[in-house]
């Protein structure tokens, strides 16, 4: 884990020392994301078993369910859903972060490319930034964060980019 | 599914509706978004949304559902009636993606598709881009989920001049 993660799970630790006092405290407030490098997170194992099942329920493609079929389509082997990995990268910013912040939730993605294919067996990596962060004029006891997500395999190819913005409590009304 | 040139900017499709049971919006919740008011009324009810709502990620997920399941059937349809059906590829991805509204559990949203616009591939003259608009409105006729998708579509005279 590289320092600035350390630096995140400090907080974190920070936040476990005060659970028992006050069980619902969240630790990490819109002050404590600063525009600059957040973090990397993971790895995160992705298994074939794990990609058949979200394809099977959420994206029934050849590509992602059928290896033969697969071989055939643009991306030359199965892959995950485009979607599965979406849905893995929000796991990954909750066990990295966002579970311990004042998340109030977001209002959207402003952009996603889907790089290159998840690939069973896949390590992924999530790079995330704060790109901007500003307080909310309709809610001034919150500010939006927005967040760049960076998603890599094992050998460094970026599988995905993300900016998302997320809507997260201040300090102040944390009180 | 359809070959770039059978498709018109405009065209509008009723994709379907999904209902978000409680029970599957915390069966998602827990494997991939286990943020507290996605897991449970209660914190749910203290939180901006005002109950259990769903995770933003299996809205989007069950519109992607809605739109495969829906185009496999009409290729069985469109096969069934002996024409030719083409494969589309992925996507390179999307952008404008607004949770207008939260989805919460028992609502059910119906989910349109409208082709946005369409233009070749330079890199790959095989292929054409399309983007599509998809949206999620629900019971009460309210907004809830609006995207801007980006997809392959497989040309059927690769490399004419047609935009």
């Amino acid at each position: 884990m590289r320092a600035d993660g350390v630096e995140i799970a400090a907080k974190c630790g920070h936040n476990l020392t005060f659970a028992a006092a006050i069980p619902d405290r969240m630790t990490l407030s819109f002050e404590d994301f600063p525009v600059g490098r957040l973090g990397s997170f993971g790895p995160r194992h992705v298994t074939r078993e794990e990609i058949l099942e979200f394809a099977g329920e959420y994206d029934p493609q050849p590509m992602h369910l059928d290896e033969e079929a697969a071989k055939k389509t643009m991306l030359k082997g199965l892959s995950g859903s485009g979607w599965h990995l979406c849905a893995v990268m929000m796991r990954m910013m909750f066990d990295g972060f966002l579970g311990r912040a004042a998340s109030l939730g977001s209002p959207g993605v402003n952009e996603l490319r889907w790089v290159a294919p998840l690939r069973p067996g896949d390590d992924v990596t999530l790079d995330v930034d704060v790109t901007e962060a500003r307080i909310s004029r309709s809610r001034p006891e919150t500010g939006i964060v927005t967040f760049k997500g960076v998603a890599r395999n094992a050998a460094g190819q970026v599988l995905c980019e993300m900016v998302s913005p997320i809507i997260i409590s201040r300090r102040a009304s944390a009180g | 599914m359809w070959y770039f040139e059978d498709i018109n900017v405009g065209r509008r499709r009723e994709v379907g509706s999904f209902t978000f049971t409680a029970d599957e919006i915390k069966r998602f919740a827990r494997k991939y978004d286990p943020q507290r008011f996605h897991l449970s009324e209660e914190e749910g009810r203290k939180s901006l949304f005002g109950g259990l709502a769903a995770s933003g990620w299996h809205v989007a997920s069950v519109c992607m559902k809605l739109m495969v399941t829906g185009a496999q059937r009409l290729a069985r349809e469109a096969v069934a009636r002996g024409e030719t059906i083409a494969a589309s590829g992925p996507s390179p991805g999307f952008r404008d993606l607004r949770w207008i509204k939260p989805v919460m559990a028992g609502d059910t949203v119906s989910y349109v598709s409208e082709v946005e616009s369409k233009r070749t591939s330079d890199s790959r003259p095989e292929w054409g881009i399309v983007e599509i608009r998809n949206t999620g409105t629900n019971q009460r006729g309210e907004v809830v989920f609006s995207y801007l998708g980006t997809g392959f579509v497989p040309r059927r005279n690769p490399g004419s001049a047609q935009k």
